[in-house]
């Protein structure tokens, strides 16, 4: 199911050339420019594979490169993201039964062959705070590669529909999808040299350089070398427990974000939304504009994190918000066919009686989001557990250095918090290193006060507590 | 305030009017005049940025907006820009009230169309005319704005619409 037809986003425009791919055997209508695990549930195939130990059925979750839900079998080879994978003509696609060992005439590249990219400053993604990153080292006169595992720029902004708060400075008032291209166009402007589809898998010590090891459309060796590393590799999303939690159809609230938002597919007919925080009454919206059915909202808090601005928005087109309910289980056979919830007492156990049942095709969890430090973690950063950051952080001073000298840290995966204050930290993060390269003069420094003072502003106020708090426990000083 | 809002999702009207002062009958009766649904200190001005005569103070951007309605032109620029969807404007004329709303959804009405009313709980509570419709190309937030005229006794209500569908 493809959307047609969308308040905000144009997405005729957007589609590329239509081509072929087969799915175990069967011809697939796609278009040139979209993941394959996207275009398969287009065609209505949720199952992409099946488990090692259980041989239960699994479909997308993060639908951002980083859960590993979606492997497959493409042209042969096994465990392939296919999520973040692009689909190309001709392209044949199976479903991966557990554990698959590569095909016996399968070459892999060797390291020797490895291309080589020399830069000023490696940033390792090109969200919010490593597109800021870039294009304000490059304003400052250092050289810049930047590399992210997805095939377009712009994080997560790029399935924001809705309007940014902050300062008009800051973006206040565009919607996501325009500033991460308003980001791309300045970074790309500016001279960042931009590699996509191209994954980091370590960071190490090369001399007096870092080494960035990443591989390009999953078979191509590069090494990133520089004299500074900026790791802005943004967050991945919370699972909670309960029953049949792996069905096909549960999926992060990013994934529903990245199927309609981005490719234009519409996620299912009836969503069940798990989380009153930004992110879940968001989706809400978001799915309604798509044309979807927003069944309900529920919240085991007894009160609406998110924005109040943002929940109003969907209570006033009808969409319930349940505080005090949590999902129990959802249900079906390799996809979700209901949802079961009910409401929970002061020791957060369901009260018996108040189970409520809804037919939904889609379970949609927005249950909170963790940096992704994996290779702030390899490289030897210092990593502390910190709840109000939302997660294992890594510990940095007011440059957002972290205890490796030469790395740096900025937007989510320095702890969760929003895209405004990510922009605020990239630009930070970016001045920061320009300065460390030596390719910077004082007034970066200047610059890097106004940028703090913005950031103070941001968090000054009580929604800016927590992250205030959070700030202090991993501040180097 | 007490926050009781949150655990349901909306604000009643009798929250609102503890929150925020309220314009005079004779200032709503006079011209549009902007109200501001916003009870959070959340980090966010574009609101009164964007004024075009400074009727929305926010002395830090951490505050709540308050406007001035006296200074207030009714020009509908802050319902516009939002990025909360959560100005509207309020104009009463005799038996009806004219109500500026954020619309970002399909279908955009025109002008002259019956569509649907609803509350701030997304209840059906009658129906209205559209009045004039500002497209999105238009919109200084890229937001269409819609204003529908509505019995006056439920100025306080209507806070969405909804475009009837075909038969409906």
């Amino acid at each position: 199911m493809r959307i047609e037809e969308h308040p905000v986003i144009d997405f005729t425009r957007r589609r590329g050339k239509k081509v072929t791919i087969y799915f175990e055997g069967k011809p697939i209508e796609a278009y040139e420019g979209e993941p394959i695990a996207e275009a398969l549930h287009a065609a209505g195939i949720r199952v992409m594979n099946y488990a090692p130990k259980t041989g239960r059925a699994r479909g997308l979750f993060c639908a951002i490169g980083k859960c590993s839900s979606c492997l497959m079998k493409v042209n042969g080879i096994p465990n392939v993201r296919t999520c973040i994978t692009l689909v190309e003509d001709g392209m044949k696609v199976e479903r991966q039964r557990g554990l698959e060992p590569l095909p016996r005439d399968y070459r892999p590249p060797k390291w020797k062959e490895a291309k080589r990219v020399e830069a000023d400053i490696i940033i390792i993604g090109g969200g919010p705070a490593g597109l800021m990153a870039g294009a304000k080292a490059a304003e400052h006169g250092a050289k810049v590669a930047l590399m992210d595992e997805n095939p377009i720029l712009g994080g997560q902004l790029v399935k924001q529909t809705h309007k940014f708060f902050g300062k008009r400075e800051q973006f206040a008032g565009v919607r996501g999808i325009k500033i991460a291209e308003i980001l791309e166009k300045d970074a790309r402007e500016k001279g960042v040299d931009i590699y996509l589809e191209t994954s980091a898998i370590g960071i190490f010590q090369d001399g007096d350089r870092k080494l960035v090891a990443a591989v390009r459309k999953n078979k191509e060796l590069i090494e990133f070398v520089g004299k500074a590393v900026i790791v802005a590799t943004g967050a991945m999303e919370k699972m909670i427990p309960f029953e049949n939690n792996d069905l096909p159809g549960v999926y992060g609230a990013g994934a529903i974000q990245t199927l309609m938002n981005t490719y234009g597919i519409k996620p299912g007919k009836r969503v069940l939304i798990v989380g009153a925080g930004n992110v879940g009454v968001i989706l809400a919206y978001q799915l309604i504009q798509a044309g979807v059915d927003v069944i309900a909202v529920v919240e085991a808090m007894p009160k609406v994190g998110a924005y109040f601005v943002h929940a109003a928005k969907i209570r006033r087109l009808g969409v319930p918000i349940y505080t005090r309910h949590t999902i129990l289980r959802a249900e079906g056979k390799e996809k979700v066919e209901r949802a079961v919830i009910a409401e929970i007492d002061d020791r957060w156990q369901p009260i018996p009686g108040t189970e409520k049942t809804y037919d939904v095709d889609i379970i949609a969890l927005a249950v909170g989001l963790r940096p992704s430090i994996e290779l702030l973690h390899q490289a030897g950063a210092q990593i502390v557990y910190v709840r109000e950051l939302s997660g294992y952080v890594v510990r940095h001073d007011d440059r957002l250095e972290t205890t490796v000298r030469g790395i740096f840290v900025a937007g989510d995966s320095s702890g969760i918090e929003e895209a405004t204050t990510a922009m605020l930290e990239g630009k930070l993060a970016g001045l920061a290193a320009a300065l460390f390269v030596g390719a910077a003069d004082l007034r970066a420094i200047d610059e890097m006060k106004k940028v703090r003072q913005d950031i103070e502003e941001f968090r000054s106020g009580p929604f800016g507590e927590r992250i205030r708090i959070g700030e202090e426990k991993v501040m180097i000083r | 305030m007490n926050d009781e809002y949150l655990s349901r999702g909306y604000l009643t009207v009798e929250e609102l009017r503890k929150l925020t002062p309220m314009p005079s009958e004779e200032r709503l009766k006079k011209k549009p005049v902007a109200v501001p649904e916003c009870p959070q200190e959340i980090p966010c001005t574009p609101c009164a940025e964007i004024c075009p005569v400074n009727a929305i103070s926010m002395p830090t951007p951490n505050d709540r907006p308050m406007v001035d309605y006296d200074k207030c032109i009714g020009c509908s620029l802050c319902v516009q820009i939002c990025p909360g969807l959560a100005f509207f404007m309020i104009h009463y004329r005799g038996e009806v009230a004219r109500i500026t709303l954020p619309h970002e959804l399909l279908p955009v009405p025109k002008r002259g169309d019956e569509v649907i009313l609803l509350n701030r709980k997304g209840e059906n509570v009658g129906t209205g005319k559209v009045v004039l419709v500002i497209p999105r190309e238009k919109s200084v937030g890229d937001t269409p704005v819609v204003t529908v005229e509505v019995p006056v006794e439920l100025a306080w209500e209507v806070r969405a619409i909804r475009v009837k569908e075909a038969g409906e």
